[in-house]
């Protein structure tokens, strides 16, 4: 179990202990840590912060409606807390550990300029309800962000305050509302891809459209004969992922456009793949009505173990004035001013209302000015066209021993996409997944997009180097091999990580949402008590 | 480039084993005619870490930063000091540099994490369950709604007056587009929330009831009376609590009968940070699990029989259900959650306590230093951190004076809710611990100064 791992590692958790055939005391095993919960840890009486005392009771206003004791919440001190989360730490993967290509998600290199940055009091420490001649700088970053965004994307103008991706995505269909509800239409069916992310028709569903679905084609594009035939007065739009999930660049995207503003709709583009493209062509160009931008994805602001995220969203010329509240633009008077319910009949009053209580994600706009000052135009151009490079160096790399669908129809984009048709008899896409666990990677995307057999869809990104891919191509064959020969280890992979396959059928089926126990109360519900054998 | 790991002869290398003889070659779906030829032109190149920070440290300096004046703004953000070893973890790049936990083999830390979150929102609120958190307060609160619509198979839903009125515009915003029926009580400046006002609109079309906790004006409304009220009618109470400090000290919403509370976690470990990233929090009851939005993180065993998590329950979500999902929500706000979560680690509930007390000496100290002040009169009869002073005149102009006078003095109604010319001599001022007795000696003086 000691031996060195075929990425050239030693494992680092896991069965090491055992396999020298004994058991310790503490359940650790030397560096590999076991942590129990803060609420087994602490207690409601310990404090990590010296508070003040208050120097008088409750005001006699608020007597009816205190509370008669404190929550039942465990404190630790500042050396047991730092320790409880710097132990809980070491249980997780992350980019800074090695490659995390997950397709769709471009898990690049975090700069830590950016965190810096984000953290000077002029923007972590500015209240988002201040007067605004005291934060003219905040607004001077979201309105020079603005512009990048405009300027790369070829487009009119952008509404900065989505949260996330798939808030994003809400925000760019309610300006396809809005502008039909301007136009006196009713027309309520979104066109969605089969291959598109599940929050594309969530949004449009949430949004009030019903959806209908594009099939592709053999090739892993959309059909377009198969969409043009749905176009018609119903159909308020189509929501397109450029490059596509496929990790293809749709090359009839201009005509698709081009038919669905004949047909009266808009085209909305996801743009979670922009950092394929980023500085090599512009969506504007391609007849796009709006479109988000995760800040979290193409422009490097930490995905911090599940957001937050930032999704900006760049609108056309017909879009651009329903675009929600507060927005910030540059007046005539060269200054930035910032528009609110308050003054948004000056300019702004087709805007559809308003998706967040204040200016978006501030932090993730710093980070992402941070990021793009650093590249420049020149640099960004050149993430794209390492992207692409690296992962097209994966696809012809691996394509031998693991089918690639569509890479006969010539290189892909961002993304190398795999199937598992082959492997031996029993061996799937997720004893691959686990196998590369077991090598030091975090897996790939997998079963995802649904068009392909057992997808994995790889994402290297441009944070890979060379050495670093050929490592990452080195385990992916041996495990592809491995699966082929029906290598039955692979069945019980993964076996150095902090815990083997978890039993995700138990936790639905008798959900243990909470912990149950008074704060420092010792153990854990037994597994009888949530449902184990 | 110094985030860029290839060299020239790698390009060059991996191109021949590609079997392309440019990185265009790569491009070639793409439309001619829409491909760039080169960096766009009119932006800048390439910039050194030096001459970045340069840039970004010019454009903060030009914001008056709360650390550096008299600060008594609130209003659903607020600033409270978070201990230095919050942001020391958050940082750790393990929890930084990490995605949403789909391999929860090696993502235990994070998953940990969640489930720990998830216990302390649901006991701070005083509900069963919790979920791993949302994009913010007021998108958790719309979410609610939609939430108690599904329960219910109503869609009628009460918004109370002292709802924050970015939340109630963000509200009324969605619910144009899925035509919920939205009843929006109309704001008084009257020393008691509306609560007879918004039990009076309850009526058996009714999905929901939303009552902020405590309201935007700094009042307490009596949850358990609207609780009582609603659940006689088959409707719900959601409970939207701004500033979860104040739980340290008052009723959690739970205990009082609120069926789904949802919040904003910024105040405890985030910091203010313009408005964003924040933090949404959501608990309600157990009965309701498979209608409620955003991910949750449940235990289990693995296969060796260790505790163990896992994000669960995902047949409610998007990736599983498309057009079906109970939402469209996919990144939600995990660091946000991590701060929120250290740092109330740090406090303990004895410690949440006392910090909430702090807070409501220090406002209490600032509201009867303000009550002399010729011109002020004081709204509230019961207050947590913040109340509602009463002007003289638009108290929009008595805080654009006083930023000019270097004191950052609350936020005026008028601000808050232009449209309602009634509000706007209203000003609600926050104190937090954060406020030193020098500072609210400061803000009494300038602004009896601007009122004079």
């Amino acid at each position: 179990m000691n031996a060195v791992n075929a990425s050239g590692w030693r494992p680092s958790m896991g069965e090491a202990g055992e396999g020298a055939g004994f058991k310790t005391a503490s359940g650790d095993y030397g560096l590999m840590l076991e942590e129990a919960l803060s609420f087994e840890l602490g207690s409601s009486e310990k404090c990590g912060v010296d508070l003040d005392t208050p120097s008088r009771p409750a005001a006699a206003g608020l007597s009816k409606f205190l509370r008669k004791s404190a929550p039942a919440l465990p404190g630790l001190t500042e050396p047991e807390t730092v320790r409880h989360y710097t132990r809980l730490s070491r249980q997780n993967y992350a980019i800074d550990l090695g490659p995390f290509p997950l397709g769709s998600c471009t898990m690049k290199h975090n700069p830590r300029l950016n965190e810096k940055m984000a953290r000077l009091p002029g923007f972590a420490d500015v209240h988002p309800l201040q007067p605004q001649k005291t934060v003219e700088g905040a607004l001077e970053v979201i309105e020079q962000l603005a512009d990048w965004l405009i300027t790369l994307t070829g487009m009119a103008s952008v509404a900065m305050s989505p949260k996330a991706g798939a808030h994003g995505e809400l925000c760019g269909l309610l300006c396809i509302r809005a502008a039909l509800d301007a136009r006196g239409e009713k027309r309520d069916v979104v066109l969605v891809p089969e291959s598109a992310h599940g929050t594309n028709p969530a949004t449009a569903a949430f949004a009030g459209f019903k959806v209908q679905s594009i099939p592709a084609t053999p090739e892993g594009r959309v059909d377009v004969e198969a969409l043009k035939a749905k176009l018609g007065p119903n159909v308020a739009g189509v929501m397109i992922t450029n490059p596509n999930t496929c990790g293809l660049f749709e090359p009839d995207m201009k005509a698709i456009g081009d038919a669905v503003h004949a047909a009266g709709g808009y085209v909305y583009c996801d743009g979670a793949n922009f950092n394929a493209i980023v500085g090599k062509v512009r969506p504007g160009d391609l007849g796009v009505d709006a479109m988000h931008i995760n800040l979290h994805k193409t422009f490097s602001t930490p995905h911090g173990g599940g957001g937050p995220g930032a999704g900006p969203v760049v609108l056309s010329e017909a879009l651009a004035p329903f675009a929600p509240l507060p927005f910030v633009s540059r007046g005539e008077d060269g200054r930035v001013h910032l528009v609110e319910e308050e003054n948004a009949g000056e300019g702004h009053a087709q805007a559809f209302g308003r998706m967040v209580a204040f200016h978006g994600q501030m932090g993730m706009f710093t980070r992402a000015l941070t990021y793009i000052l650093s590249h420049g135009a020149d640099g960004l151009r050149q993430v794209a066209e390492d992207a692409v490079l690296n992962a097209n160096y994966v696809l012809r790399s691996c394509e031998d021993l693991l089918p690639a669908p569509f890479a006969k129809s010539g290189p892909c984009m961002h993304e190398a996409l795999f199937s598992d048709a082959g492997l031996a008899e029993g061996f799937s896409t997720l004893d691959i997944a686990k196998g590369l666990i077991d090598e030091g990677f975090h897996p790939m995307t997998v079963y995802f997009p649904l068009v392909v057999k057992g997808a994995m869809l790889v994402e290297p990104t441009e944070t890979e180097s060379k050495a670093g891919l050929d490592r990452f191509i080195g385990s992916l064959r041996s495990l592809a091999q491995r699966a082929k020969d029906g290598d039955q280890s692979l069945h019980s992979a993964p076996h150095f990580a902090p815990r083997r396959r978890l039993d995700e059928t138990l936790a639905a089926r008798k959900p243990v949402l909470v912990w149950q126990g008074a704060p420092g109360e010792p153990g854990t519900p037994s597994l009888s008590e949530i449902g184990g054998s | 480039m110094r985030y860029l790991p290839l060299t020239p002869a790698d390009r060059a290398e991996m191109l021949g084993v590609i079997g392309a003889d440019t990185v265009d070659d790569l491009f070639v779906d793409v439309p001619a005619e829409a491909r760039l030829s080169g960096p766009i032109a009119g932006l800048p190149l390439h910039a050194s870490e030096m001459a970045v920070e340069r840039h970004m440290s010019a454009l903060a300096a030009k914001n008056l930063s709360a650390g550096t004046a008299p600060f008594f703004i609130g209003a659903g953000a607020y600033r409270h000091h978070v201990p230095a070893s919050v942001d020391h973890l958050i940082q750790r790049g393990e929890f930084l540099t990490a995605y949403t936990p789909y391999q929860p083999e090696i993502a235990q830390g994070t998953l940990q994490v969640l489930f720990e979150f998830q216990t302390q929102v649901a006991r701070l609120f005083g509900t069963d369950i919790a979920n791993a958190s949302m994009y913010d307060g007021s998108t958790a609160c719309w979410e609610a709604i939609l939430m108690a619509s599904r329960i219910t198979r109503k869609t009628r839903a009460v918004l109370s007056s002292g709802l924050h009125p970015h939340y109630a515009e963000v509200v009324r915003t969605m619910a144009k587009f899925t035509e919920d029926d939205i009843v929006s009580l109309k704001a008084e400046l009257v020393a008691e929330p509306d609560d007879a006002a918004v039990i009076a609109q309850i009526d058996d079309k009714t999905s929901c009831v939303v009552v902020q906790y405590p309201d935007v004006m700094g009042r307490i409304p009596d949850l358990a009376a609207i609780a009582e009220a609603a659940h006689a009618k088959g409707a719900l109470l959601i409970a939207v609590v701004t500033e979860p400090v104040a739980l340290g000290m008052i009723e959690a919403p739970g205990a009082l009968g609120a069926d789904i509370v949802v919040g904003e976690g910024q105040s405890i470990g985030v910091g203010l940070q313009f408005g964003g990233p924040y933090l949404g929090l959501f608990g309600c009851r157990e009965k309701f699990v498979r209608q409620m939005p955003g991910r949750l993180c449940g235990q289990t065993v693995d296969a060796e029989g260790k505790r163990g998590f896992v994000l669960t329950l995902s047949t409610r979500e998007q990736h599983i259900r498309r057009e079906k999902a109970t939402s469209n929500i996919c990144t939600n706000s995990g660091l946000c959650a991590l701060a929120f979560s250290i740092h109330l680690t740090l406090l303990g509930g004895e410690g949440l306590a006392q910090l909430a007390a702090v807070n409501h000496d220090k406002a209490q100290t600032l509201i009867e230093r303000l009550a002399k002040v010729p011109g002020v009169t004081v709204l509230n009869d019961a207050y947590f951190n913040e109340a509602t002073l009463v002007l003289t005149r638009d108290a929009r102009e008595v805080v654009r004076e006083l930023a000019d006078r270097k004191v950052l003095g609350g936020v005026s109604l008028g601000r808050l809710f232009p449209e309602d010319s009634d509000l706007h001599k209203g000003l609600l001022v926050t104190a937090t611990e954060t406020v030193t007795d020098e500072d609210i000696e400061v803000f009494a003086r300038e602004l009896e100064g601007v009122l004079a």
